[in-house]
């Protein structure tokens, strides 16, 4: 079991590296979280992301706080979060208060297009891994494409995709759709 | 008397904004119109910067407005404002979870989640690709990002040595080049 310091120490170095939204992390997760801890599975990890696409808030603190719940109970959820957003605290409020134009650098800007190649490469290949544990079979493949297809296609909330997808798994465990769901 | 209106602002934003990322703009851009604040162009720098240091970005915005709104304990307090729903709903989900994860129909909606949650990411890998590897000003391809994109996918997916590195070496490596060979 994770002691509280390892908790807050994890999601802090997690918080440090991260740069952008919540996918951003995914990679960072995988190295420290599955691989280095043990904490959770790639899997776990894919779920956590779900759940996070349709619950309030920002998803990097939903898998902080479910990973450490998992970890250490309810207080082990508080800490990973809090540990999650030290660093960010730290870094905004002494460049709020340092220089308001530090976007405009331009060694800052050149820096930033590179580092968003690097989170693309990073992504996708987080995704690959993934991709072991989510596509088992056709039907895990169909909701994998129709996803990826309509979320890159159309400017739905990711919310209904996951409401979607919970409801069709509620729908083929239903009697009758045991049958059909057989495929998987 | 503003720290507990920043909390409750902060609050609500972590209550309704579903989905991550910049899912806290809107009411953020609502919040900057009713409270004075900050103006919608300081909300725009806060996004710049929020995007282009590390961390989530909506634990960086929250930090930002409220460094803006109240200093340092403005800051801290409207963290901890977006981050306390989030924490308690998924406090309750993860209970939830542990007490049904051998539930079958929660084992069938996981068994449709997963694929779709990846099937998100990869959607959103896409849209961070168009905009590391296209051009702002040509719209055409950006030539030295797709090389760096490309050795970056060797480094990481085909060569033994390198594989296991740490993603942030990769990041580190990505802004030097950027700084060297990109123009800005």
């Amino acid at each position: 079991m994770a002691g509280y310091w390892e908790l807050f120490r994890t999601f802090a170095k997690v918080g440090v590296m991260t740069f952008g939204g919540g996918y951003a992390m995914l990679p960072i997760l995988q190295r420290e979280v599955v691989e280095n801890k043990g904490w959770a599975t790639d899997g776990e990890l894919a779920d956590y992301f779900a759940v996070g696409q349709c619950t309030p808030g920002v998803i990097a603190v939903n898998t902080a706080t479910f990973i450490g719940y998992k970890e250490r109970g309810v207080s082990g959820g508080i800490v990973a979060t809090l540990g999650l957003v030290a660093p960010s605290f730290v870094i905004i409020s002494v460049l709020a208060g340092l220089i308001t134009n530090f976007s405009d650098l331009e060694v800052v800007r050149k820096a930033f297009a590179g580092i968003r190649v690097c989170v693309c490469v990073l992504i996708f290949n987080a995704v690959c891994r993934l991709w072991k544990d989510a596509v088992t079979g056709k039907r895990s493949l169909a909701i994998f494409l129709a996803a990826a297809g309509l979320a890159a296609g159309t400017s739905l909330s990711p919310t209904w995709f996951v409401l979607a997808a919970g409801a069709l798994g509620v729908l083929l465990e239903l009697p009758g759709g045991r049958e059909r769901g057989k495929s998987k | 008397m503003i720290f507990l209106r920043l909390f409750w602002e902060f609050f609500k934003t972590g209550l309704f904004a579903v989905g991550g990322g910049l899912a806290t703009l809107p009411f953020l851009s609502r919040m900057a119109a009713d409270t004075g604040w900050f103006t919608q162009g300081q909300l725009a720098d806060m996004v710049a910067v929020s995007e282009s240091t590390p961390g989530p970005i909506g634990i960086n915005m929250a930090t930002y407005v409220g460094y803006t709104a109240g200093g340092i304990p403005g800051a801290l307090i409207a963290t901890l404002g977006l981050v306390t729903p989030s924490i308690a709903v998924i406090l309750v989900i993860a209970v939830f979870l542990k007490n049904f994860q051998d539930n079958r129909y929660v084992r069938s909606v996981f068994g449709c989640l997963r694929p779709a949650s990846t099937g998100l990411i990869a959607a959103s890998g896409l849209s961070v690709a168009a905009s590391a590897l296209l051009s702002t000003q040509t719209g055409g391809v950006n030539g030295k990002a797709v090389v760096l994109a490309a050795v970056l996918l060797l480094l990481t997916r085909v060569f033994p040595r390198t594989k296991k590195w740490h993603p942030i070496v990769w990041i580190g490596c990505s802004a030097a080049a950027g700084i060297l060979f990109f123009s800005a």
